[in-house]
């Protein structure tokens, strides 16, 4: 039996990493192979799989991760600004920095569970997106946002509008204006940038398959499901939920991370309580616990957001051309509602539709077909029915 | 070594204040609620290796006597002594830990995960203590424990179920699953309250019997408990629980023949 | 000891506003069991229900007065309201100066109807469904409202005007003895007081009607007051509508205040659920004290000394107190025991 596991497992993996790396070729039929979105996507899957530890393994909702987003990003432009271009440091320090700040606010939340808890974490979000607009512009750049700059020449300049890059400085790297971030030399840019990231997803992925099988995501399981029962038998639930809310907060926190490496600008706006909930609805589109499930859904909100924000009231003229002209121009009006600069209309009625009619997300829906076709080829008979919506 | 682990290779000891070979003492337990007494000055001794059946009308306060005995409440006087160590105040993991299983009244398994892995999450908390953070150790790969894991679900009858969610279970099923998940634990001491609640007649006996067996390894049990039949198949001493007071105590016969006993109980329902 | 009292009448007004969002927030989670995350979103409607108020008073058409001209010689085109036709012109400028307070009226039936057709259409199948799929679905409805208004209104903030009478500033200093350095918006003032009746309003209902019996007795225990054979759905209905009211109303009077933006809901939400934890899950009074108390720790956290000496303590106070008293009074400062612990 545990040979069996281990072989499907392996066989996920091998299928999973695959079809990361090729996805520009998957892609490349519905336009939406080039590298600014492959990169969002891996990028963004990162973060759901990191969020879906938590949120899918424990059931606990957090509100705030997009907190660790944001120290991520803050951190990496540091290190760009203070020490080298090249991403490694970076990405280091801000899963580091990441960490120890959900530590300090997994202790704190963690202490509450349900609703509380959910608030508590989206109280810690808004204070620190708060915090990254007033008293800590010295550190955030306020509303500006964070961004690399040339070297300093005139040690009066600010560092927020000069950089230093000690250990490139060192290392004796010629700069031509604002340099841009490297992986040993390899620009972060284009597919380069892509596959760096996609590599980074597929290591992720691993881990939280590792996790998921392993004794400790057992535990994580039985604290979803009964966590006051877990507590009569013997185990101390509140240091595994530290650890998962750490685990994820260090997800968010590459994830921000390799958003200021791929495209070195860092803003507040990141920090936002929607951008919390935008993880949220990438991990139950894909489906809540499952491992493929976040990726999933984090590929199909970047490529619809990409997709539907860029569609405008021409396209839509055109699209319902077929139609008589007033109802032509009601459907384009209607339309429009939920285009370009109303992507987020589209993004919140897809909330509600997966919550309401799907709530285990797209890998349930996946189940129920498969298990309609099992049934249809097991036996013809009428036992074949529509599946039964879950409540 | 986990404390657990050091108190269950320990032979009994006998506890200072408490009679000889007592593995539970409970000593002098106050405990009322909004001004109603549910417990006043419960004195108790479970001694080692003995099945403790605690009795009692309905309203008695045998459930928060237990519930005492776990941390899950706590008492307003007076202290639980387990082994020598004081128990109140000390948290439900902790005092798991220290080697006392509760198998509770209504069944609390964890309705998401399999039988097999209802089973196994107590074994893992035996073997690894309240907390170890193993998180690349494959829970498919600790196939010691789940083999003992499934010999325990075969002792209660529930092979066939192995990877059933128990969710989807009886509730006959789930209280037979609570007893291995408690058994599993091999625990110094076994709290059992009304392991045969709502069970069909020949699966209270095969429960007896299983209950019997374990007696013969040893392990301490105290038994809350309705069905006599279940008692006086059973317990080796009985303590009779009336108004929140203890009103007597001693071997099965005694207690049947106790004249107090048979006002305060027995009375209502024939033996 | 002026500065003092400022503060506290600075806090008053947005206090108001928190606790009559709180309010609403606890009369649905503690009747329906529903946390209800689109909450902000109404009391962003309510505000835009003046605004719009204010727009339909002014809709106007084109015509041309023969008797002016412009610089060029040509016959002048004026903007004629509709209003003025009809009612003439002082009526006119009567109703359009007090379009705000008139818009309580426009908003209560509006919001009305959009809490019945919320709690009938949607938060009527989630009764059962676990709270993380509440929260959840109401988040989704509260980005889709917030985008709808920001596509109609547009994503800057609409200033109102409050009518001339209130427009100016008290000298309150001078009512309670303090001298002339307490200046206070006579709107704030109204304000309070609007909130303060709204709060007497809804807490006399819940007491003195059979009505508010049975919502109370359904706060204390939800499965009881639904043995009894009452028709506890209608009464989820009305409940659901009152709170959508206050909101609304809440939203509709603050626009003098804080020009309304579409995303003031969010904002204003997240600082709602703060109120009613610090309050304590599922208690009024609890609400409407913490959201007072919150409202004035703000405005003094926001004073400049108190700026000096912790910087940013303005925009973080409340989810600093929100954090400590979670942890040292799990329930809240009234919390009751048994809502929302397990």
């Amino acid at each position: 039996m545990e040979k069996n596991t281990a072989l499907k497992d392996t066989i996920l993996f091998v299928g999973f990493a695959a079809v990361v790396l090729c996805l520009p070729i998957i892609l490349e039929p519905i336009g939406a192979n080039y590298p600014d979105l492959l990169q969002k996507i891996a990028i963004f899957g990162i973060f759901a799989i990191g969020f879906n530890i938590l949120f899918g393994l424990t059931g606990y909702l957090s509100f705030g991760h997009a907190a660790f987003i944001g120290v991520g990003s803050y951190m990496t432009l540091w290190s760009f600004k203070l020490l080298t271009m090249n991403v490694v440091p970076a990405i280091i320090f801000s899963v580091m920095l990441a960490g120890v700040f959900a530590y300090l606010i997994g202790y704190v939340s963690l202490r509450r569970s349900g609703i509380y808890f959910s608030i508590l974490t989206l109280a810690f979000a808004q204070m620190c997106y708060s915090l990254a607009y007033s008293v800590l512009t010295p550190i955030t750049n306020g509303e500006t946002g964070l961004q690399t700059r040339a070297i300093r020449t005139n040690p009066e300049t600010s560092l927020l509008d000069a950089d230093l890059r000690v250990i490139d400085q060192a290392f004796g790297v010629q700069e031509v204006g604002v340099p841009t971030t490297n992986f040993f030399g390899m620009a972060m840019s284009g597919y380069t940038g892509f596959y760096f990231c996609a590599v980074l997803l597929i290591i992720c992925f691993f881990i939280a398959q590792r996790l998921t099988r392993s004794n400790f995501g057992m535990m994580l399981k039985a604290i979803k499901s009964n966590q006051n029962r877990l507590n009569y038998t013997g185990i101390h639930t509140r240091p595994y939920l530290i650890a998962a809310f750490v685990i994820s907060g260090m997800y968010a926190g590459l994830a921000g991370s390799l958003m200021a490496a791929t495209d070195p600008i860092a803003g507040a706006e990141r920090m936002q309580w929607t951008a919390s909930g935008e993880v949220v609805l990438m991990t139950i589109l894909g489906g809540v616990g499952t491992l493929v499930g976040p990726v999933l859904g984090a590929g199909l909100i970047k490529y619809a957001e990409q997709k539907v924000s860029s569609w405008n009231e021409g396209i839509l003229e055109n699209f319902f051309s077929f139609l008589p002209e007033t109802l032509q121009h009601l459907m384009t009006n209607i339309g429009s509602l939920f285009v370009g600069e109303g992507w987020h209309t589209t993004l919140g009625l897809m909330f509600m539709i997966i919550v309401i009619f799907l709530p285990g997300g797209i890998m349930e829906g996946i189940q129920r077909i498969a298990n309609i076709f099992k049934r249809k080829s097991g036996d013809n008979s009428k036992g074949a029915s529509a599946p039964q919506p879950a409540e | 070594m986990s404390v657990a682990e050091d108190i269950a290779n320990e032979p009994g000891r006998s506890f200072e204040r408490g009679v000889a070979n007592s593995v539970l003492h409970i000593d002098d337990v106050h405990k009322s609620f909004a001004g109603l007494h549910a417990l006043s000055d419960v004195d108790l001794d479970v001694r080692q290796g003995e099945t403790h059946a605690i009795i009692g009308p309905n309203g008695a306060g045998k459930s928060t006597l237990l519930n005492v005995c776990v941390g899950r409440l706590k008492p307003d006087r007076g202290a639980v002594v387990f082994d020598g160590t004081v128990l109140t105040g000390k948290q439900p993991h902790e005092i798991n830990q220290l080697g006392v299983a509760r198998v509770f009244q209504t069944p609390e398994v964890f309705p998401d995960l399999t039988v097999l892995e209802n089973v196994m999450v107590p074994a893992l908390s035996k073997r690894d203590g309240h907390f170890r953070l193993n998180p690349f150790k494959s829970f498919a790969r600790e196939n010691h424990i789940r083999d003992e894991a499934v010999s325990v679900i075969e002792s209660v009858g529930l092979k066939a179920q192995l990877s059933d969610m128990a969710a989807a279970m009886s509730r006959g099923d789930k209280r037979r699953l609570e007893l291995a998940m408690g058994l599993i634990q091999h625990p110094r001491l076994l709290l059992l309250d009304e392991p045969t609640a709502g069970m069909a007649r020949h699966d209270t006996n095969a429960t007896i019997e299983l209950l019997k067996q374990i007696k013969q390894g040893g392990m301490t049990k105290v038994i809350i408990e309705h069905d006599m039949h279940v008692v006086f198949s059973l317990a080796d001493r009985i303590s009779v629980l009336a108004g929140g007071r203890i009103i007597a105590q001693g071997k099965p016969d005694e207690i049947k023949n106790n004249p107090k006993v048979r006002e305060a109980y027995l009375g209502e329902e024939q033996v | 000891m002026d500065a003092i009292f400022l503060q506290v009448l600075n806090g008053l007004d947005k206090g108001g506003a928190y606790a009559l969002i709180a309010l609403g927030l606890t009369l649905v989670f503690g009747t329906l069991g529903v946390v209800n995350f689109a909450h902000g979103a109404l009391f962003m409607l309510g505000a835009f229900c003046a605004v719009a108020l204010e727009r339909m008073l002014s809709v106007s058409y084109e015509r041309i007065n023969p008797d002016k001209q412009d610089f060029l010689g040509n016959p002048l085109k004026e903007q004629i309201s509709y209003l003025v036709d009809w009612l003439g012109a002082d009526t006119a400028a009567f109703l359009q100066d007090y379009s705000v307070p008139l818009s309580i009226l426009f908003a209560a039936i509006f919001m009305a109807i959009v809490g019945i057709v919320m709690e009938r259409g949607l938060i009527k199948h989630f009764y059962k469904r676990p709270h993380a799929d509440q929260i959840l679905v109401t988040f989704g409805l509260a980005i889709v409202v917030q985008e709808l208004v920001r596509h109609y209104f547009g994503a800057n903030p609409i200033p109102q005007a409050a009518p001339d009478i209130v427009s100016g500033a008290a000298n309150v200093g001078a009512w309670v003895g303090l001298g002339d350095n307490v200046i206070y918006p006579w709107w704030r003032l109204v304000y309070f007081l609007f909130s303060a009746a709204i709060i007497f309003g809804v807490f006399a209902f819940l007491q003195f009607t059979t009505f508010g019996m049975v919502v109370r007795a359904g706060m204390q225990d939800r499965e009881t007051v639904g043995l009894l054979g009452i028709n506890i759905e209608q009464k989820f209905t009305v409940v659901f509508g009152l709170a959508a009211v206050v909101a609304g109303v809440a939203g509709a009077m603050y626009t003098p205040v804080l020009p309304p933006d579409y995303h003031m809901g969010m904002d204003f939400l997240v600082l709602s659920f703060v109120v009613v934890v610090v309050g304590g899950m599922g208690s009024l009074g609890g609400a409407v004290l913490a959201g007072f108390l919150l409202g004035i720790l703000q405005s003094f956290a926001s004073m400049q000394a108190v700026q000096e000496l912790i910087p940013g303590i303005s925009q973080i106070i409340i989810y600093l107190v929100a954090v400590i008293v979670l942890l040292t009074l799990p329930r809240g400062l009234m919390g009751r025991k048994g809502v929302m612990e397990d």
